[in-house]
């Protein structure tokens, strides 16, 4: 597959959306003006957890310029139903309350009113008139903590399923999962060395610049228009309706351009709010987030504890693992836990393994999908504990890995057998890189790698495509688009029609006009979109065939389409363009159009190396080089593939060394700001390589497999393997800040 | 801030002579964007941690949203929107698209401000200064990486055209 | 408003007491005024003042510099940059290139956070903060002026006009570093700045050293300076200097570290910043 030439995929045009993108012309939400447009302003709890005695709203709704005041009140009540969301799913009387509380605040910056007034300035000098009576309760954040029997309790009516099984007694443990395969307990008997320790991870943001925002405004007929900055508009067109208890189809959500997503636009927090203030103002309202409420009150992704253990034969043959994971839910239930059982041993064929899972609430925001969501912090402990097993045995890092890799036929923990997959190809080309031989010298440093896993999904997308008179094409899709995916897809109709992507004019299109498709997340938007693009063009190909058999006086079968994209049929081969002119002045005009739902992940593998320095008075880590390597099946556009592994990577860094959510004694946020929560800056990290892997996907056309999120699962467990390396100091406890490695190496110093 | 009478403030914004009333309280951020619909300065924080309002302040990068409106009286803007020369793009937005330096584009317009002002200073800029004086502005998508590149890119340009 | 004159913001204050606050550079007061954490009936530009928004250098009496100046005035200025190492490390460093446009020296000072980057390099340099107020002019020393997180010793109707940094003679360095997470658009975990001036013969003729982020205030590490008169330059003399600096220290632990890790920075900086200093003088 990889020997295929193309002429389009793996070029790098422009993207279509590039122009707008430098001046300053695109439009995103928090750039849309509507006529008689009011602003919105969320009033949020300033405690972790407390109940809701009485909301006094009159001053606020008496104050000059302000046209309507929401509470809880104003939200229906919705049923305990799930909700699916594509990439996950949501309980809509949870999400509900998340969205507005209703009894009770569950973490400091949960929404209990809002206002909507002329001015935003005016919106929020009325929301600080709303009276809100609380009765603190006690509250937690830690997970551990939050398990304990006597812990602070957030839903009265919560119980554990435990695989099926509900406990009596409610508890702040909504889901326990359990994995096996194998017989753990028998082969750690027979290990010959075994390795385990405890890992702490602490919760991190997607850290999107964009803050959250939303236009809305509810027609007097009915319909509700929501302008939004969302990873998937079907998706937020179902909660916004559910949450309002309204008929889906009287929703329109467009999509506007989006400033970053990783994971965490994919729930709804401001829409319903929006849509309620619009109906009860009659006017159009925009609500934005300040930065301190996307800390406080978006979806962060989980804090961990965890307890790994993996045991290995003398021969370096991993033959069991067992893990115990607790990860933090936030403030209702539906947290990462399920994807990190799952990828806990998910790059390593280990034949006996028992995996337990917990999902824990406490009083922070709900958790979102972040990036491989839970993927980051199980391979932080793996990938250091499989370091740790190649020193017991004296084996090489990298040779441990390869030794052990999974390849098409192992079997994961939670049941599925891979298919070709190019985590062994990965591995090569770290041995074979120029970074991997070239020695690091130099006091206090130190190399370390990693490998990383994400399914990456298909799910649904649809495109169709419109042929113009010139035989160019209009494109329209449903994939918001944060990276490029307008041009990734366009580039795959582009190749299948035989034309230039300048050929396609791609348009992300709303939910009344896109056929269904499934959130820019999962990394499945270049694969599964791109794949109805493809199918788009072949139906469009069909299509024309079928015409030109008319037009030329032969059957349709008789007509072949060549690799770029011409038809021939007897003596007479044109190309698309030609043949698309031909058969509009013939009266033809043509739609091609295609869905798709690929049920099979892509299995996207990588592995990463670091060279970092650190210094030995402060414990403060520099990242002198680093290497990004992904299996990326084909890419479509090696510039974008690039990006995706780099700017996965720096966020994998900034997780690794410096991000967290600080919390204070009364369990609220110390550090909600771009200053304080420190995200790496451009001066934090040097110029990250790229070796980009093409073992190609039988799945998919083109062969792509997707690549967003596995670049953010290594660089942890990369930098403290590389950390060890340097200091002879395990790290065990994210983020690696200066104070913690300082305070660390003091310890191993002392105890050595 | 509190609200008060709205002054009447001349400036010059992207060459052409501008005014506009605005209260005290407000930014010069929340001026370019709701008053006068230029809406290329994007909001990412509000409190200068960001660099995605960046827009030249008589010639110097600052954060839109740290400056008053009413302090502008008299003063020289330049934003995002007045970068591209009539319907030429400039060499650094150019290299920007060619060199994929952008992928969600929010940050764009303020790395765009701020990289053409440090490539005026100094288009033989080395990667360190570049790293430096662009550290203001965060990225969360692209690792930076190839936002260095393009801003050297553009610089080459930029020298070879002088 | 913008008034043109010192007395006439003399003038303002007096009637508007706490009411009215001063924007220089606004990097701080806006953000302050938006967040709640102060409040203001009027904000009172003071940019169209000469004797707040100039800066001159003489050999006689120094660095005058007016309150309003903004920090890259310092850096990107070849002679003031050199002379005042100090000042332009930390005017260099305070919030990015955009900040670095707007915030000022003596808004840096005013605020009066523990953790300014700028005021352990004034004590450093032994300044001196120009007042003026309802009753004429007065002078005020650097370390003196701040009285608390956010506070200062500025009375009702005083607003800072100038600093008056003394000149450099040959034999002089100075340097301020602080230690952070990051490698820019961060606030100092500890801050230090260090003056020297060597005798002929090579050893310390004199010494100052001021300490951000680890007390309510920032500090003069009188001892430790003290420690160093008629010593060689040395690392362990420094490290000494360091040690005595810790004692005057009395850090918090919070999000940017430990009460410890602060007490060791201490060390590390007062070192690190005597020593680059000392290379100054010796090239200066």
């Amino acid at each position: 597959m990889t020997s295929t030439q193309y002429r389009v995929i793996g070029s790098r045009p422009v993207r279509h959306d590039g122009a707008d993108k430098v001046t300053g012309k695109a439009i995103y939400t928090a750039d849309t003006k509507l006529p008689g447009m009011l602003a919105g302003f969320v009033l949020r709890s300033p405690h972790a957890h407390a109940k809701i005695v009485s909301i006094d709203t009159s001053e606020a709704e008496t104050t000059p310029g302000v046209h309507a005041v929401v509470t809880g009140k104003d939200f229906p009540n919705v049923e305990n139903k799930m909700a699916d969301l594509g990439e996950g799913s949501v309980n809509l009387a949870y999400l509900s309350s998340n969205c507005m509380a209703q009894q009770k605040v569950l973490y400091r910056g949960h929404a209990v009113a809002a206002v909507a007034a002329t001015d935003v300035h005016i919106a929020e000098a009325a929301a600080k008139k709303i009276k809100v009576e609380y009765e603190v309760l006690d509250s937690v954040t830690w997970v551990l903590d939050a398990m304990k029997e006597d812990a602070p309790l957030l839903h009265a009516d919560l119980v554990t399923d435990s695989m099926g099984d509900k406990a009596e007694n409610p508890s702040n443990i909504p889901v326990h999962l359990h994995f096996e395969k194998g017989d753990a307990g028998k082969a750690f008997e027979e290990a010959d060395v075994i390795v385990e320790r405890e890992f702490k991870t602490a919760t991190v943001h997607q850290g999107y610049i964009e803050p959250h925002a939303v236009v809305a405004d509810y027609n007097e007929d009915g319909r509700l228009k929501i302008w939004t900055a969302t990873q998937g508009s079907f998706t937020a067109r179902q909660q916004t309706a559910e949450v309002l208890q309204i008929p889906l189809g009287n929703v329109l959500v467009t999509p506007c351009e989006i400033g970053g997503g990783f994971g965490g636009k994919i729930t709804v927090y401001l829409e319903p709010t929006a849509a309620i203030l619009s109906k009860k103002s009659g006017r159009p309202v925009r609500i934005t987030m300040t930065r301190a409420d996307v800390f406080e009150a978006s979806g962060p992704t989980p804090g961990s504890f965890m307890r790994v253990k993996i045991g290995a034969k003398n021969d370096g043959t991993m033959i069991a693992g067992e893990a115990w994971l607790a990860y933090d839910a936030g403030a209702y239930p539906g947290g990462m836990i399920g994807p990190g059982c799952m990828c806990v041993f998910s790059c390593y064929d280990i034949e006996h393994a028992v995996v337990d899972g917990y999902d824990v609430c406490l009083n922070k925001p709900k958790t979102s999908a972040y990036r491989a969501p839970g993927a980051t912090q199980v391979a932080f402990a793996t990938e250091q504990l499989v370091d740790e097993l190649a020193a017991k045995l004296g084996m090489c890092e990298l040779e441990i890995r390869q030794k052990n890799a999974v390849k098409e036929g192992s079997r994961r923990v939670d049941g599925p057998v891979y298919p070709p997959i190019g985590l062994e190809e990965c591995l090569q080309a770290v041995q074979n890189s120029d970074h991997w031989n070239t020695p690091l010298e130099g006091p206090n440093r130190g190399r370390g790698i990693a490998a990383g896993f994400w399914f990456g999904c298909g799910l649904k997308s649809s495109a169709a495509c419109t042929v113009n008179s010139d035989g160019t094409i209009n494109l329209l899709e449903g994939s918001t688009d944060i990276g490029g995916s307008r041009t990734s897809i366009a580039m795959q109709l582009a190749e299948v029609l035989g034309l230039e992507a300048d050929d396609i004019n791609p348009m992300v299109g709303d939910t009344d006009t896109a056929g269904y498709t499934d959130v820019t997340g999962g990394s499945r938007v270049t694969f599964a979109t791109g794949m109805a693009a493809y199918e788009a063009g072949r139906d469009l190909q069909q299509q024309m065939k079928t015409l030109a058999a008319d037009l030329w006086d032969c059957s349709a079968d008789e007509i072949t389409v060549g690799e770029d994209g011409s038809f021939t049929g007897g003596d007479k081969t044109v190309g698309f363009k030609e043949l698309a002119t031909e058969l509009f002045q013939a009266g033809e005009h043509l739609v091609g159009r295609a869905t798709v739902s690929p049920e099979c992940p892509t299995n996207g593998f990588g592995a990463q190396i670091a060279d970092i320095e650190v210094d030995p008075e402060t414990g403060k880590v520099t990242v002198l080089r680093y290497t990004t390597i992904q299996d990326a099946g084909k890419a479509i556009h090696p510039s974008y593939v690039e990006g995706q592994l780099q700017g996965g990577t720096v966020q994998g860094i900034g997780w690794a060394l410096n991000e967290e959510y600080f919390y204070k004694a009364d369990d609220t946020m110390a550090n909600a700001s771009f200053l304080d929560y420190r995200m790496p800056t451009m001066l934090d990290v040097p110029m990250i390589d790229t070796i980009i892997v093409e073992t190609g996907n039988p799945d998919h056309p083109y062969g792509v497999r997707g690549v967003g999120e596995t670049p953010i699962v290594p660089p942890p467990a990369a930098l403290a393997n590389a950390i060890f390396n340097a200091t002879n100091t395990r790290m065990t406890e994210l983020p690696m800040s200066p104070p913690k490695l300082w305070k660390a190496m003091q310890s191993n110093q002392t105890s050595e | 801030m509190s609200a008060s009478k709205k002054a009447h403030v001349t400036t010059t914004i992207n060459g052409e002579s501008t005014d506009f009333l605005c209260e005290p309280r407000h930014s010069l951020l929340e001026v370019l964007r709701d008053n006068l619909g230029l809406t290329g300065s994007k909001e990412g924080c509000n409190n200068g941690n960001c660099g995605a309002c960046t827009v030249l302040l008589n010639g110097r990068p600052v954060d839109s949203c740290l400056v008053l409106g009413v302090e502008v009286e008299g003063a020289e803007i330049e934003t995002v929107e007045g970068i591209a020369c009539s319907s030429n793009l400039h060499p650094v937005q150019q290299c920007f698209l060619e060199g994929a330096a952008l992928q969600c584009g929010i940050c764009t317009p303020g790395f765009l401000v701020a990289s053409k002002a440090l490539l005026d200073k100094d288009p033989n800029a080395s990667e360190e200064t570049i790293r430096f004086d662009l550290s203001g502005n965060l990225c969360r998508c692209t690792g930076y990486d190839k936002i260095v590149r393009a801003v050297q890119a553009a610089g080459q340009q930029m020298s070879a055209e002088a | 408003m913008a008034p043109q004159s010192v007395s006439e913001v003399v003038a303002v204050l007096s009637e508007h007491g706490d009411r009215a606050k001063l924007l220089a550079g606004g990097t701080d007061i806006i953000v302050q005024l938006r967040e709640g954490l102060r409040e203001a009936d009027m904000v009172v530009d003071i940019k169209k003042i000469d004797a707040v928004t100039s800066f001159k250098y003489c050999d006689e009496n120094g660095l005058s510099l007016g309150a309003a100046v903004a920090c890259y005035n310092l850096y990107e200025h070849p002679q003031l940059s050199k002379l005042y190492g100090a000042l332009a490390d930390s005017t260099h460093i305070i919030g990015g290139w955009q900040i670095q446009s707007r915030a000022s020296v003596g808004g840096n000072l005013c605020n009066a956070s523990p953790a300014a980057d700028s005021i352990p390099a004034l004590i450093a340099l032994n300044a001196t903060a120009v007042i003026a107020g309802p009753s004429g002019e007065r002078s005020v020393a650097v370390e003196d002026f701040c009285t608390g997180p956010g506070r200062n010793v500025l009375e009702n109707g005083e607003f800072l006009v100038s600093l008056q940094i003394p000149a450099q003679g040959g034999n002089c360095g100075s340097a301020y570093e602080r230690f952070i997470p990051r490698n820019e658009m961060d606030i100092a975990v500890v801050g230090a700045g260090s003056w020297v001036k060597l005798a002929d013969d090579g050893t310390i003729a004199e010494a100052k050293i001021g300490l951000g982020a680890v007390a309510a205030t920032p500090l003069v590490a009188e001892a430790a300076a003290a420690s160093l008169i008629g010593k060689e330059p040395t690392e362990e003399n420094f490290a000494a200097a360091g040690e005595l600096a810790k004692q005057i220290a009395t850090p918090i632990s919070d999000m940017r570290g430990t009460d410890e890790y602060r007490m060791h920075l201490v060390g590390v900086l007062v070192k690190r910043t005597l020593t680059t200093a000392v290379e100054r003088a010796q090239s200066s």
